[in-house]
């Protein structure tokens, strides 16, 4: 566990430092997970399996399965905002939910037609770097 | 009674661990209602979790800012777990690569869609420029969607709320929304959680379906970017 929190953080660092050096509008955490990813594949490739390293991969499904609950903090600060929320709360619920089920339904659509060929050979599991 | 009890909840309310149980407790509770629901994603755990903690500060009198003091460990991993995403992307990289126009396409109708509706719909309904301006990266990951926020004129902290309300609700009707559509593919499914509701609708999705989280991951860290570099140019042109 120390150690695939030291990958996992130490990625976040190095997203950090390469954002202030190139001065990109990119998050640390998000470069370092597009880093990690490329690590990982790399070394997919040079091994030939497709497998995490051993102790990376409970610790990052442990993360992800409870992701939820790190939304929490950030979430509880709408009522620091609920001023605004309330003054033009009109346009805010209709434009959240407007958006975000537009938004929701286009990507799917767009993703599920132009899939559609492919999607003749069926497999939706056929992951796995091979 | 009282004095006793203000006696104890003083010194205690400034520790960061009386924030940091609480935010777990309301978590925890929130799992416990879902699954009493027979694991509907109405009853959204996020949700239930900042309803029961919003109502603590409110009741209690506790400012946001002494209720972060605490909560921010939790907040932290929120870095890691990003981070951590990687993995189902790594394992999924054959699958990613097959169908990189397609994601391509989808990223950026979707992302599209996003912003101009959201912007579009405040304007129509008579919202102040500061809030559409707010509401255009909200679909985006918190960080970015506030830095985007910043950038534009918008209300850094305003944006972060709305991601979250726009989370939660893709979140919740998500599933439902696709069956609608007749889609039930976990490659489509996976992105438009990302896309559409970054990281909480990611986690509804990568809970149930490793190939959904790895596509909800790419849509996640995809629309990060090019929001942040879309975003900025659509604003410079509406003034």
């Amino acid at each position: 566990m120390p150690s695939a929190m030291l990958v996992l953080v130490g990625c976040q660092l190095v997203g950090e430092l390469l954002r202030a050096t190139f001065q990109v509008p990119i998050p640390g955490p998000v470069i370092g997970m597009f880093l990690l990813a490329l690590v990982l594949g790399i070394r997919a490739k040079r091994t030939g399996t497709g497998r995490t390293p051993a102790p990376l991969k409970p610790v990052a499904e442990g993360l992800i399965a409870n992701m939820g609950l790190l939304f929490v903090p950030a979430g509880v600060g709408i009522i620091a905002e609920a001023g605004v929320i309330r003054k033009e709360w009109l346009p805010i619920v209709v434009a959240v939910a407007g958006s975000t089920i537009l938004s929701l339904i286009v990507t799917a659509l767009v993703m599920h037609w132009t899939l559609r060929p492919a999607h003749a050979d069926g497999a939706d599991h056929e992951g796995g770097v091979s | 009674m009282n004095a006793a009890l203000h006696h104890l909840w003083t010194p205690l309310s400034a520790t960061p661990l009386l924030w940091l149980v609480v935010t777990l407790a309301a978590y925890v509770v929130g799992r416990q209602v879902q699954r009493a629901c027979g694991g509907s994603p109405f009853a959204s755990p996020v949700l239930i979790a900042i309803l029961i903690v919003g109502a603590t500060l409110l009741g209690t009198g506790t400012t946001y800012d002494t209720y972060f003091a605490g909560a921010q460990f939790i907040h932290f991993l929120l870095g890691p777990v990003t981070v951590a995403l990687a993995v189902p992307l790594a394992e999924n990289f054959a699958l990613v690569r097959r169908h990189l126009s397609s994601i391509g396409l989808a990223l950026l109708a979707g992302s599209l869609t996003s912003v101009i509706s959201g912007v579009g719909l405040v304007w129509l309904l008579g919202g102040s420029r500061s809030v559409a301006l707010s509401m255009a990266p909200k679909a985006v990951t918190t960080p970015i969607a506030m830095a985007v926020s910043d950038q534009i004129g918008g209300v850094p902290a305003l944006t972060a709320s709305l991601a979250i309300l726009g989370g939660i609700l893709a979140a919740i009707i998500g599933r439902h929304m696709l069956a609608r559509f007749q889609i039930d593919d976990w490659r489509a499914h996976g992105l438009a959680a990302g896309v559409a509701g970054s990281g909480i609708a990611a986690a509804q999705v990568a809970a149930l379906d490793e190939v959904g989280a790895a596509f909800a991951a790419l849509g996640i860290g995809l629309n990060g970017l090019l929001t942040a570099l879309l975003v900025p140019l659509l604003a410079a042109l509406w003034r």
